[in-house]
Formats: structure tokens, sequence, C-alpha cells
């Protein structure tokens, strides 16, 4: 790891000072991403501006109609929020389904969306569920947060304060894992929404990260049943094809994840 | 350079370190406990596995400085005196190790494991839960019996305290 500055802000406004300040300089909240970056020098950020001490950031509030989780919060912390389990328990069951049980106790969504792995559980419940991304800045949609690899429409410095869900009325996640990173080749939440609308979710399996699959959405609209998506083959043309899998392989994983979702709402399932 | 504080194992510590100091190097090089292993370099082994106020996490990839004012159980603060914690001699009981580079990790993961089932756990489980912990060695096998049986002699332990 190359020379850096650690700075401990306690509030959003010092936080958000620290990095205009510093001028080269990235925020770290759970590392689990970052740290290990840092160590292949992949990254190297001359200061760290660490989150997990400022309050403002921590917190989930229930309503009927939306999941509020603020930024700070684990992975384990949401999948154990009673309030969580109970109003859309495919999404404790997403974050309880993230690499292990010790990653799960720094990692957090904050870090995890603001980084956006196109391999990354969280990404695709944020646009199954229509979520909106809070920042210290404004608010953005799910749809036109998630720009592509690695990319979201976060402006420098900018910092996600909460991830605002919207409840379904029955929502569903399954993920193939690849065998040796363990994050998923192919995760697709389904989510049908109390207007009648169905949106789905695939993460792990685009060529530009996170993307809504429109035909499963329209097919699910119409009928909501696995059965639904017999037949339905994404194009491999925008899928990833690499040495864990090729483009063909991934998008017929997402068909079968598709169906499993379905089959198992309420639920997060991993597979392998 | 930082100033880290930190309580490790029940001993209040304090050194300046570079703020690019992992929490693993800090209490292997700076403090002198070498019970702690680094096994990998992708965040994905266990072998580093220490307790950061309360909960499991992985040193080798938390900083010194982002750890700085907390506490720290490390396996050598496990045993009382000569009397080893109870996952610890289950892993001597059932052959939990062999070469025993895995095995603070392990043993570190298992402690948590167990406070946070409340002692209820069964085979599959424990499985489950060693996701983040890699073992060249032993299979497995007997890493899942050690710890369910610790799991079990530290509920009777409870019941037994309770019942006092
Ligand atoms: C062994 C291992 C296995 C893993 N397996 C999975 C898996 O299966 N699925 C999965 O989804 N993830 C997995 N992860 C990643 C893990 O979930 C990360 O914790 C998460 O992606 C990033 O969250 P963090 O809080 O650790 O972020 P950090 O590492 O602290 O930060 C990540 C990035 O986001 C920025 N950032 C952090 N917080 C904010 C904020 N509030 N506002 C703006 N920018 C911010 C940072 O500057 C950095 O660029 C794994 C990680 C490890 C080490
Ligand atoms: S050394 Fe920490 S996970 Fe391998
Ligand atoms: S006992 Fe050798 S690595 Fe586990």
């Amino acid at each position: 790891m190359y020379q850096t500055t650690y700075h401990r802000p306690t509030s959003l406004a010092e936080a958000a000072r620290l990095f205009s300040e510093a001028g080269d300089a990235a925020y770290v909240s759970g590392g689990h991403t970052l740290i290990p970056a840092m160590k292949l020098r992949l990254s190297a950020a001359a200061n760290l501006i660490d989150l997990r001490h400022v309050g403002e950031l921590k917190g989930i509030s229930v309503t009927a109609d939306e999941v509020a989780i603020g930024a700070g919060m684990t992975h384990a912390e949401v999948a154990g929020a009673a309030e969580v389990k109970g109003a859309i328990p495919a999404l404790a069951g997403l974050a309880g389904s993230i690499g292990d049980a010790q990653v799960r106790h720094l990692g957090t969504i904050g870090g995890s969306v603001a980084n956006n792995d196109p391999a990354a559980d969280y990404p695709s419940a944020v646009l199954a569920l229509a979520g909106t991304v809070e920042t210290d800045r404004r608010a953005i949609a799910a749809d036109d947060y998630f720009v592509g690899l690695y990319e979201t429409a976060l402006e420098e410095g900018e910092i996600v304060t909460r991830v605002r869900f919207r409840v379904p009325e029955a929502a569903g996640y399954a993920k193939f894992r690849n065998p040796a990173s363990r994050y998923p080749m192919a995760g697709v939440f389904v989510a049908r929404h109390g207007d009648g609308s169905v949106r789905v979710a695939v993460t792990g399996a685009g060529n530009s990260g996170v993307f809504r699959a429109a035909e499963m959405e329209r097919a699910l609209a119409a009928d909501f049943s696995a059965d639904a998506l017999k037949g339905i083959a994404l194009d491999p043309a925008d899928m990833m094809g690499d040495i864990h899998g090729s483009a063909e392989y991934r998008a017929h994983l997402v068909t079968v994840m598709a169906r499993r979702a379905v089959q198992n709402l309420g639920q997060a399932l991993a597979f392998v | 350079m930082s100033r880290v504080e930190l309580t490790v194992n029940g001993r209040s510590v304090a050194r300046e370190v570079e703020d690019r100091t992992l929490l693993v190097h800090f209490l292997r090089d700076h403090i002198g406990l070498t019970g702690t292993h680094v096994g990998c370099d992708t965040s994905q082994c266990g072998a580093c596995v220490v307790h950061l106020d309360g909960r499991a996490v992985k040193s080798c990839t938390v900083l010194a400085a982002q750890a700085s004012g907390g506490e720290v159980v490390t396996i050598e603060g496990l045993a009382a005196g000569e009397d080893l914690h109870p996952v610890q001699a289950a892993f001597r009981e059932h052959h939990g190790l062999q070469c025993g580079y895995c095995t603070p990790g392990m043993i570190m993961s298992a402690v948590d494991m167990i406070r946070r089932y409340d002692g209820q756990l069964d085979e599959k489980t424990v499985r489950h839960e060693l996701e983040g912990n890699i073992c060249r060695c032993t299979g497995y096998h007997n890493i899942v019996k050690a710890i369910l049986a610790a799991a079990g002699t530290m509920r009777q332990e409870d019941m037994r305290a309770a019942a006092e």
C-alpha cells in the first residue's frame, strides 16, 4: 500500500470539507472494497476520509411504502434488522448473502452502491425496488444512478447518505455464485409493485453493469409466474464473457436465476 | 503518522504508526502478537480474523487507524491462563487442525459464530458460516465437529452459570 493520511470526521459537513480541502482523497466506509484495492496498489488515495464515525449515515426507517437505510449501515445490520426482514425479506436476505460473515460486519450499503461493482449484489435490489440514492447534495432515482462498470451519477466528493427502497407486493432474489470470488455470476432481483408493474434487475452478468431486463418485465407483468419466463433468452452480445463463463452461459444463467427468484418470493437464494 | 490507541486483550496499548499500517501488522509487528496470521492478499482466507468491538473482522482489511479507540481480542486473549477457551479445547480434542496456520482465525470466527447464534448451531449453519475461513489441510470435517462440540459445552456452561 502506498502512503496515505487518515482523517476521521464526525459529521457529514466535516467529511465534505475535508474531502474538498485534501485534493487527492477518497472516502472509506467499511473499507472492504477500497482497502483490498489499496493493498494491491490498484488504488492510491493520498487522503482517506473515514465515514464510519459520521452518525448521520446510520439508521433504518420503514413506512408502509418505503424502507430507507443509512449509507453507513453494514450488511450484517441490514440482514439482521427486524423491520427490513418484515417489509422486504428478500432485501434482508440479499444483505445476508454478501461475501462472508466478517465482510458483512464491516462492508456497508453506501460503499457498495457508490462502488457499483458490476457483480455486486445491492445494485440489483436498488434498481428492482425502484430505489432512490440520496446524497449530501440531491436524490437520484435508481434508473439514473447506475451508469456503467464502476460508474455512477455521483460527482467528485459527493457522499451517499441513504438508500431508499419502494416496498413491493412481492420480491425475490436468486444468484449463482462464482465458485472462486463468490460474487454473483448472475444475480436477478424480481419485484412486483403495487401499481402492477414488475421490475427485474440483473447483476453480475451484463457487460455494462447492472441492468433491467425489459422483456422479462413485460412477460411477468402479464403473467407473474416462472413459466412466463420460459423461452426468454437475453442477447449474449450484452453479457460479460470471461474465463469464468462465456456470454452465452451467463445469458442462460440469467433466465434460470430469474425463474428461481419468482419461484422463491420473499427469499434470497444463493446457488453454488 | 497516526497515534493508534487500542485495548488489546484487555490491555491498553498506544503506538505511533504509519497511517497505512494494517491492523494485522499493528498486532504482529508493533505489539508482538503473532498468533494472528496473514494467509492471502485478497481478504478471503480468514487467517487474520480478530474481534473488533465485539465482532469478527479480517484484520488484514482494516487499518490500525480505523480501529483506533476500539477494543480488539486476538487468539492470545481467549485462554484464561493455563485454561484453554472451550473452542480451543474442542479443536484440540477433535483434531480440528493439522498445520495450524488457519487455526487462530478459525477459532476467532467460531467464537463469534457461537455467540451470534447463541450456541444454537447445526452442521449446515457452521459450514455456511465458515465461508470466510479457508483451511488447506483438514477438509473441514473436524473443524465443524470441534465448533459444534464447543457450542454444546458453552451452552452447558451458560446454563450452569444461570442456575447458580
Ligand atoms: C472477501 C470479500 C467478498 C466480498 N463478496 C461480495 C459479494 O459477494 N457481493 C457483494 O456485493 N460485495 C462483496 N464484497 C464487497 C463488500 O460488500 C464491500 O464491503 C462493499 O462492496 C463496499 O462497501 P464498503 O463499505 O466496504 O466500501 P469501501 O471499501 O469503504 O468503499 C468503496 C468505494 O465507495 C466509496 N464510498 C464508500 N462510502 C461512500 C459513501 N457513503 N458515499 C460516497 N462514496 C463512498 C469509497 O470511496 C470507495 O471508492 C466482498 C468483499 C470482500 C473483501
Ligand atoms: S489474511 Fe486476511 S483474509 Fe487472508
Ligand atoms: S490446519 Fe493447515 S491450513 Fe488449516
